[in-house]
């Protein structure tokens, strides 16, 4: 599936951006990169995603080296980015090939992330939480094998967002796809992740690698969770004072 | 969500009856008339009492009374049918030259390198500086005319075009990236539809400067067309016939831009903008 091997990826004279992440992923194993805001979170996935191709070290998705955007490959970003000249089951056709049955296919994706009878609407009219459902859709419809998301829900309100984080599961459930998730919601990562990394540094490195040991349907005030999020706290934390750095993008509010 | 659902479908209800509640249009419409319709009154009030001199401006009723006139002895369509070819065929050399050379300008870099210095330095002259150049070319005749209003035309259409494509959302570039799009289904999927406002803004302008040098063309040397009649006019000591005219030109701008805003409003539906709002 998808293997990172010494991969790195600097600017400004390798001051910022990420270096050495290595990572190999389960078919189907939910990855989460946890970090403080500017350690290359962001330039990670869009090296794994073929957009930004002026890395050094291997990128491989089934055992081919990224040098472009690989078909193979679905990403979400933090905002919808839906043409605002398309209606919903257009927006969700985008990736596909003019085709015959491309309307169909994209009306049952409609169906499937719940926005039955909002197919005619223009993103004008959706609110954040739709128009990140129709992202969803339009991301899945090329049936990825690898799915990116870039702090998908960051911007949604909480109840919104436990919808989306669901939906996500059942869509998971149903293809089976790997999924890499870049969140600052220790919640949302531990909610959703078989494996969390905690990036930290500029230029961003693996801090350290947890395992989420269970199973699911996960509750979201499972006992292990919460002594877990205290454990990332506490990394957190230890940054904090080794580096002197605020960050204040991870919600510290602790469950002490 | 049930709740959103429930409310945006209210939304779009609300939307439906508005469109089909047509006094408000209407209402729209009359709003606009009042100032127009007030200084009608005055000058008409104006030039009954001798305020006014006839020989240098006559009421509306005598201005109204010479388009009639012209109406019913069938000289109006024929200077207007005239005017509104010139134009028709300047326009649209002008916006054909402007989108080709905009969007190759606007998309690669290297053809703006090479060519954009030359346009602006171009777009510097004022475009009646061409006159005696084209008539010395082409003669006092139609393809004068024309040329002075493609190029008229020619240049917001392509400031427009050249902006609108180097402004399109990079974000959304991404997306067509992230599914292989060629640079050609690049181009008609994310870069077209996304320049189209700024399109629009650019051929409603053109229009505009079209209308100014149809009668700028006519001015200088015509038999036929709106611009005529204003020499006529002039040469004839008959401001009715120069006000009739300026009337006329009033009335054909203001019925080609609606035509071409409603054109507008139907394509870009789409917009999630300010002036949109009912
Ligand atoms: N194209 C670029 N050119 C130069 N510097 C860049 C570029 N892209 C990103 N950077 C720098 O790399 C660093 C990491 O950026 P990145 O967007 O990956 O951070 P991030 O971890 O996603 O942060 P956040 O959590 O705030 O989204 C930043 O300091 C940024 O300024
Ligand atoms: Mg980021």
């Amino acid at each position: 599936m998808l293997s990172l091997k010494n991969v790195s990826r600097t600017f400004n004279d390798g001051s910022t951006g990420f270096k050495n992440i290595n990572f190999k992923s389960e078919k189907g194993e939910i990855i989460g990169l946890l970090g403080t805001s500017g350690c290359g979170k962001s330039t990670l996935l869009r090296v794994v995603s073929g957009l930004d191709i002026e890395y050094t070290g291997s990128v491989k998705i089934n055992d081919d080296l990224i040098k472009a955007v690989h078909e193979k490959v679905g990403i979400i970003f933090q905002e919808p980015r839906l043409m605002p000249w398309l209606n919903v089951v257009d927006n969700i056709g985008f990736g596909l090939n003019d085709k015959k049955d491309k309307q169909k296919e994209a009306q049952t994706f409609v169906d499937l992330v719940g926005l039955n009878g909002f197919g005619e609407h223009f993103p004008k009219d959706l609110s954040g939480g739709m128009a990140q459902r129709v992202s969803i859709a339009r991301a899945l419809i090329t049936n990825p094998e690898v799915l990116l998301l870039d702090e998908p829900f960051s911007a949604l309100d909480a109840f919104t967002k436990m919808q989306l984080q669901d939906l996500l599961l059942k869509i998971w459930h149903q293809y089976q796809a790997t999924i890499v998730l870049v969140t600052h919601d220790i919640d949302e990562a531990l909610y959703l992740c078989d494996r969390i990394f905690i990036l930290r540094g500029q230029p961003g490195e693996v801090y350290k690698e947890l395992q989420v040991p269970v199973s699911r349907p996960r509750s979201r005030g499972d006992e292990e969770l919460a002594k877990m999020k205290a454990t990332i706290l506490d990394l957190l934390d230890l940054s904090q004072v080794e580096n002197g750095e605020s960050h204040d993008d991870i919600k510290t509010t602790t469950t002490k | 969500m049930s709740s959103k659902i429930e409310s945006l479908s209210q939304q779009s209800k609300w939307k439906v009856k508005n469109r089909i509640h047509f006094p408000k249009k209407l209402k729209v419409v009359l709003y606009g008339s009042v100032i127009p319709a007030f200084l009608l009154l005055v000058w008409q009030i104006l030039s009954m009492v001798g305020v006014f001199e006839r020989h240098l401006m006559p009421a509306p009723t005598l201005v109204l009374e010479k388009i009639i006139s012209m109406v019913a002895d069938g000289t109006l369509w024929a200077h207007i049918g005239v005017t509104l070819l010139r134009i028709l065929i300047g326009f649209t050399i002008g916006v054909v030259f402007a989108v080709v050379l905009g969007s190759v300008i606007g998309y690669l870099k290297r053809a703006e390198q090479l060519m954009d210095p030359l346009i602006q330095g171009f777009r510097a002259i004022p475009s009646l500086a061409w006159v005696p150049l084209f008539i010395l070319w082409m003669g006092i005749g139609e393809s004068s005319k024309i040329m002075l209003i493609a190029v008229g035309v020619f240049f917001p259409v392509y400031l427009n075009i050249v902006s609108g494509i180097q402004g399109v959302d990079r974000k959304l570039i991404e997306v067509g990236k992230i599914y292989n799009f060629t640079p050609f289904q690049l181009i008609r999927k994310v870069i077209l539809p996304a320049s189209l406002p700024s399109f629009f803004t650019g051929i409603r302008s053109g229009l505009g400067l079209g209308w100014m040098f149809v009668v700028a063309a006519e001015l200088m040397g015509a038999s036929k067309g709106i611009g005529y009649l204003l020499v006529v006019g002039q040469n004839t000591y008959s401001p009715d016939l120069v006000l009739a005219s300026i009337v006329m030109i009033a009335i054909l701008g203001k019925l080609t831009d609606s035509a071409l805003k409603a054109i507008e409003s139907k394509s870009l539906h789409w917009q999630d903008s300010f002036g949109k709002q009912s």
